[in-house]
C-alpha cells in the first residue's frame, strides 16, 4: 500500500503580473520505508512540493489543483486545525540549515519535550524518557547530559541530528527532508545520510529527500523524481535514472556533475538549459585592456612562497594571560605556487583554508611567518607599498550575492579597481575596458548598465571574475567560487575560469571542499585539517595514491557517483 | 561574567564622576554661592568668614573631592530656596515621581508589548491598522499637548478625573503613597497615561518590527512544521526571541520616563522631583539642580547595568563560557 499519493498537483503564486506557476501536473507516490529523491536545480519547485504537502506554503501561494492523500486520507483539503494535527504527528520535516532551525533560547530538552507532549499527549515524565531515547536513536552521545544543553553548544552535524530527533517526536509516517545535508561537511553529510537511511528502514517511515546534489541521491534514494521548471520530467529507480536516464534534461544534468574518478579537459555543460551560454569564440585576449600588456616583469619560477605561516585568533580576551583563549586557525603552513600553476587547497569547514587566502590577499595580518610574492616579502608592507602587490593578485569570493555592492551598477563595480589603482587615463577608457571584460566573461558589454540584482547567481559570479581581472592580475585567489551555484552553472563558471587561466597564463589558488571539482581544476593540491597542511601532492598522485590517513578518509567519503557521462564513455 | 560586571561597574563610576564634575561646576561658575546665601546687608568680614567656613578658598581638587564624598553619602548641601537639606527635599518628593514613572512604565510595557505582538501576528486585521494609526498619533504629539488634551476632555468637559496634584496620600514610613486612596488613584490616571503614551507607541512599534523578523526565521517555520500550536509559537518561541533587543530599549526608556517626567509633572502640578527641579531652575537653587543631575545620572547607570545583566539571563549564548562551546 502506498503511503503518500500526489495527483496532478499545481501550486500557483498570484502576483500583480499574473500567476506564477511553481509546480504543475505533479504526480508522485511514496511507499512506507521508501526514500524518494526529488532532484532539480534552484527554482525547479522542489521545496514548494514539500511545503505544499505539509500545508505551509508561504502566502499568497496556494495549491490550485490536484489532491494529496496520506494512507487514504485527503490532507490538502483539511482546515487549519486539522492540518496542524497532521504536521508533526503524521508528517515530519527537516530543513536545510541546522544552525537556524532550532530556537536558540530554549534547551534541546524543552524543545523535544514540548513537541512530544503536543503531538502525543503523554505525561511530562514519559515525554522526558522519550526525548532521551530519541537523542540516543539519532546518535548523540551522552543523551541524558546533552539534552540539558542549548543548541549553540552543539556542532553543525549534531544540531542536524537534534533537528531529525525533533522531526521524529510525533512518530510521523512520512518525513520530508529539504536539502538536509547541504550545509554540512562531506564527512558529516555521510553520517547524517546513513542515519536517515537507517531510521527510514527501522521505523518503516517514508521519506521525500529534496536535494540538488546527484551524489546524495545516488547514495540514499530508492527512487528518483527529476524536476525541471515545476514539472517532473522523469521518475524511476535510482539505478535507472543514473545509469540510463531517458529524458534529455536528466542526461545533461547527470553529465554536468564533475566525475571524481578521472580528469576531463572541460566540464560538460547542461545544454538543455536555454540560457547556458559560452563566451564568443575568437576573442583575442591579448588585445584586451586596450592593447596594454601587463607592466610587470616576466614571472619568476615561483610566484608565491609561503613559509611557516601562522594565524592565531583571540576568542576570549582577558587581562590575565593565563585566562586568554586562542584558536590557531593556521598552524605553521608552508607552500609554494609556481607561475602558471593552479594550486588547490581542500579541507572541511574550519580547516583554515579561507584564512590562508585572506592572509595572502592582505585581509588578515598573519601572526608570524612570511609570504613572498614574486620574490618580495609582503607581510610587513604598509598600505601604500602593498598596493602594487595587491593589484597583481585578486580574489573571487564564494557568495555571489553579498560580494557585489547592490547599490552600484555593474560598470561602476568593475571600474572601481581600475580607478583605485589608476590604471586608466580617463573614465571613457575605463568603461571601454569594462566592456571588453564583460565580453571576455561572456556577459556582453550591454550588461554594464544593469544592477547586480538583475543577474542570476552564475552571472554574478561572472561579474566577480570580470572585476577580479580588471587590474590585470597574474594571481587569482578563488575561495569556493562555485559552492553556491547549481551544478549546471558551476560547470560554466569553472570552464570560464579554466579558459582564462590558460589564455592569460594566470596563477591560481583554488580553495574548495569539493574533491571532484578540485580534481578537474588543479595541478597540485594541498589537504588541510585543523589549520595544518597535511599533504601536498600532484593532483593525480593525490587521488590515485593518497599518503595521509585523512586524505584517504576524505576520498572514501567522496560520493561514489560516477555519472552518466562516465558510464557512457566506458 | 564577573569580570564583565566588574568592567561595567568601573565604567559606571567614571560616568558618575564626570557627571559629578559637571554638577560641581554649577556651584563654581553659576553665580557666587556666598552671594546666593546671604542677604545684602552682610559685611565683607562676615562674607569672608562664611567663605572660609564653607571651604570655598580651598583648591579646586579639594573642593571637588569634598563634593564627591558628600554626594556619595547623599549630601548635597542646603537648598537656598527652602532652607532645608536637599537630601530631605528629594526623599520627600521621590516617591511621587517614582510611583508615577513606574506605573506609567508598567502601562507602556504591558500594553506596548501586547499591541506589538497583536499587530505582528494579525498584520492585516482592522484592529491592527487602527492600533498603528493611533500609535502614529501617540508618537507625533508632544507630551504637554497630550496632557492638556486629556485634562480638557476628562477634567474639564467630562469632570471625571482631577486635573492636578496627587490627591490624598498615605504615609508608609518615609514613603508617601497615593496608591491606597481613591483620590490618589484617580489623580494618578491622567498623568500616568500622558507619560506612558509615547513610550507605549515606541515599544509597540519596536516589538512589532522585531516580532515580524523572528516570525520569518527558520526555527519558527520548523516549529510549525512539527505541529506546535500557534499560541506556543507566538508566545513561547517568538516573543522570547523578540525580547532580547526590546529589553535594552525598555530599560533606557524607564530611565527617560523618570528623568523626563518634568513636563508631565509641570502640566499636572504633580508634586514630584521634576516639579522641584523646575522650581529650582526658576530660583537658581543650585544644590537642588546639582543633586537632581547626579541622581538622574545614577538612575540611568544603574538601569543600564541591570539591562546588561538581563541579557545574560535571557540569552544562553552569552551565559555559557565560550570555551565550552562544542565545535
Amino acid at each position: 500500500m502506498t503511503l503518500l499519493t500526489i495527483k496532478g498537483m499545481r501550486v500557483e503564486f498570484p502576483s500583480r503580473r499574473g500567476h506564477v506557476t511553481a509546480v504543475q501536473d505533479l504526480t508522485l507516490e511514496v511507499a512506507p520505508g521508501e526514500i524518494l529523491g526529488v532532484v532539480g536545480e534552484s527554482g525547479a519547485g522542489k521545496s514548494t512540493i514539500g511545503n505544499a504537502i505539509i500545508g505551509l506554503l508561504e502566502p499568497p501561494g496556494e495549491m490550485t489543483a490536484g489532491e494529496i492523500t496520506l494512507k487514504g486520507d485527503r490532507i490538502d483539503t483539511l482546515d487549519d486545525v486539522q492540518k496542524r494535527a497532521v504536521r508533526g504527528s503524521r508528517i515530519g520535516m527537516i530543513f536545510q540549515d541546522p544552525l537556524t532551525s532550532l530556537d536558540p533560547l530554549q534547551t534541546v530538552e524543552t524543545q523535544l519535550i514540548d513537541t512530544i507532549r503536543e503531538n502525543l499527549g503523554v505525561s511530562q515524565s514519559e515525554a522526558s524518557d522519550r526525548a532521551v531515547a530519541l537523542l540516543d536513536a539519532v546518535g548523540i552521545p551522552d543523551p541524558a547530559i546533552r539534552i540539558k544543553q542549548y543548541p549553540h553548544q552543539f556542532s553543525g552535524g549534531m544540531r542536524q541530528r537534534v533537528v531529525i530527533a525533533l522531526a521524529l517526536c510525533g512518530e510521523p509516517e512520512l518525513i520530508i527532508a529539504d536539502e538536509p545535508t547541504t550545509a554540512l561537511d562531506v564527512s558529516v553529510q555521510a553520517q547524517i545520510l546513513d542515519l536517515m537511511k537507517g531510521l527510514c528502514r527501522d521505523r518503516n517511515v517514508g521519506m521525500i529527500l529534496i536535494t540538488h546534489d546527484m551524489g546524495v541521491i545516488a547514495e540514499t534514494a530508492d527512487r528518483v523524481a527529476v524536476m525541471y521548471r515545476g514539472r517532473v520530467v522523469e521518475t524511476g529507480t535510482t539505478e535507472q535514472i543514473i545509469n540510463a536516464p531517458t529524458h534529455e534534461y536528466t542526461q545533461s544534468l547527470i553529465s554536468a556533475v564533475p566525475p571524481p574518478g578521472r580528469r576531463l579537459a572541460r566540464f560538460p555543460l547542461v545544454t538543455y538549459i536555454e540560457d547556458a551560454q559560452e563566451r564568443p569564440e575568437g576573442l583575442d585576449l591579448a588585445t584586451h585592456w586596450l592593447g596594454q600588456s601587463r607592466d610587470y616583469g616576466a614571472a619568476s619560477e615561483t610566484l608565491l612562497d609561503i613559509e611557516n605561516l601562522h594565524m592565531r585568533f583571540v576568542t576570549r580576551a582577558s587581562i590575565f594571560p593565563s585566562k586568554r583563549l586562542f584558536i590557531d586557525a593556521v598552524k605553521d603552513v608552508s607552500l609554494s605556487i609556481k607561475s602558471g600553476e593552479v594550486f588547490g587547497i581542500v579541507g572541511e569547514s574550519g580547516s583554515g583554508k579561507s584564512t590562508i587566502a585572506r592572509m595572502v590577499t592582505g585581509i588578515y595580518k598573519p601572526t608570524s611567518g612570511s609570504i613572498r610574492f614574486a620574490g618580495q616579502e609582503i607581510t610587513g608592507l604598509s598600505r601604500q607599498d602593498a598596493a602594487p602587490m595587491r593589484r597583481q593578485m585578486q580574489m573571487i569570493f564564494q557568495d555571489p550575492f553579498s560580494s557585489l555592492n547592490s547599490r552600484m551598477r555593474v560598470r561602476d563595480i568593475i571600474a572601481e579597481p581600475i580607478h583605485f589603482h589608476g590604471l586608466a587615463a580617463s573614465n571613457d577608457e575605463a568603461q571601454k575596458i569594462v566592456g571588453d571584460l564583460l565580453d571576455v566573461v561572456g556577459l556582453g558589454a550591454q550588461a554594464a548598465q544593469k544592477f547586480p540584482h538583475e543577474f542570476s547567481g552564475g552571472q554574478r559570479q561572472r561579474i566577480s571574475i570580470a572585476r577580479a581581472l580588471a587590474t590585470r592580475p597574474r594571481f587569482l585567489v578563488c575561495d569556493e567560487p562555485t559552492s553556491a551555484l547549481d551544478v549546471s552553472i558551476q560547470a560554466q563558471v569553472l570552464n570560464l575560469l579554466k579558459d582564462l587561466q590558460q589564455e592569460l597564463n594566470l596563477t591560481m589558488m583554488f580553495i574548495s571542499h569539493d574533491l571532484p571539482v578540485i580534481r578537474q581544476m588543479c595541478d597540485r593540491v594541498g589537504v588541510m585539517r585543523n589549520g595544518q597542511m597535511l599533504e601536498v601532492a600532484e593532483t593525480e598522485t593525490l587521488f590515485t595514491n593518497p599518503q595521509h590517513e585523512y586524505t584517504k578518509h576524505l576520498l572514501d567519503l567522496m560520493p561514489k557517483f560516477t555519472g552518466f557521462g562516465a558510464q557512457a564513455a566506458e | 561574567m564577573i569580570s564583565f560586571i566588574f568592567k561595567r561597574v568601573f565604567q559606571s563610576v567614571i560616568v558618575m564622576l564626570t557627571v559629578a564634575l559637571i554638577a560641581f561646576a554649577l556651584f563654581r561658575f553659576v553665580g557666587d554661592p556666598v552671594n546666593n546665601m546671604v542677604g545684602q546687608d552682610t559685611t565683607l568680614e562676615e562674607r569672608a568668614e562664611l567663605r572660609d567656613r564653607l571651604g570655598l578658598d580651598d583648591s579646586f581638587f579639594v573642593q571637588f573631592g569634598r563634593f564627591a564624598k558628600n554626594a556619595a553619602q547623599g549630601e548635597f548641601g542646603i537648598s537656598y530656596q527652602h532652607r532645608r537639606p536637599v537630601s530631605e527635599l528629594i526623599a520627600e518628593r521621590a516617591p511621587a515621581t517614582l510611583e508615577l514613572a513606574l506605573i506609567s512604565a508598567f502601562i507602556a510595557t504591558a500594553i506596548g508589548i501586547f499591541m506589538g505582538v497583536y499587530t505582528a501576528i494579525h498584520r492585516t486585521a482592522l484592529l491592527s491598522r487602527a492600533m498603528m494609526t493611533i500609535s502614529l498619533i501617540g508618537i507625533s504629539l508632544p507630551v504637554f499637548l497630550t496632557g492638556i488634551l486629556l485634562i480638557l476632555l476628562f477634567g474639564v468637559i467630562l469632570r471625571w478625573l482631577p486635573t492636578f496634584g496627587r490627591g490624598e496620600v498615605v504615609q508608609l514610613g518615609w514613603w508617601s503613597t497615593g496608591l491606597l486612596t481613591t483620590s490618589g488613584l484617580k489623580a494618578l490616571i491622567l498623568p500616568a497615561i500622558t507619560l506612558a503614551l509615547f513610550q507605549m507607541t515606541l515599544i509597540m512599534r519596536l516589538v512589532r518590527a522585531e516580532m515580524l523578523e523572528v516570525l520569518r526565521t527558520d526555527f519558527v517555520k520548523f516549529g510549525r512544521a512539527r505541529g506546535l500550536p500557534d499560541r506556543y509559537i507566538h508566545f513561547k518561541t517568538a516573543l522570547k526571541n523578540t525580547m532580547v533587543p526590546v529589553i535594552t530599549i525598555i530599560g533606557l526608556q524607564l530611565g527617560a520616563v523618570i528623568a523626563f517626567a518634568i513636563v508631565t509633572e509641570t502640566v499636572f502640578q504633580w508634586p514630584g522631583m521634576g516639579l522641584l527641579f523646575i522650581q529650582a531652575v526658576r530660583e537658581v537653587d543650585i544644590p537642588i539642580m546639582a543633586a537632581y543631575l547626579v541622581m538622574i545620572a545614577l538612575i540611568f547607570v544603574v538601569i543600564n547595568l541591570i539591562v546588561d545583566i538581563l541579557y545574560y539571563v535571557v540569552d544562553p549564548r552569552l551565559r555559557v563560557d565560550r570555551a565550552a562551546t562544542g565545535h
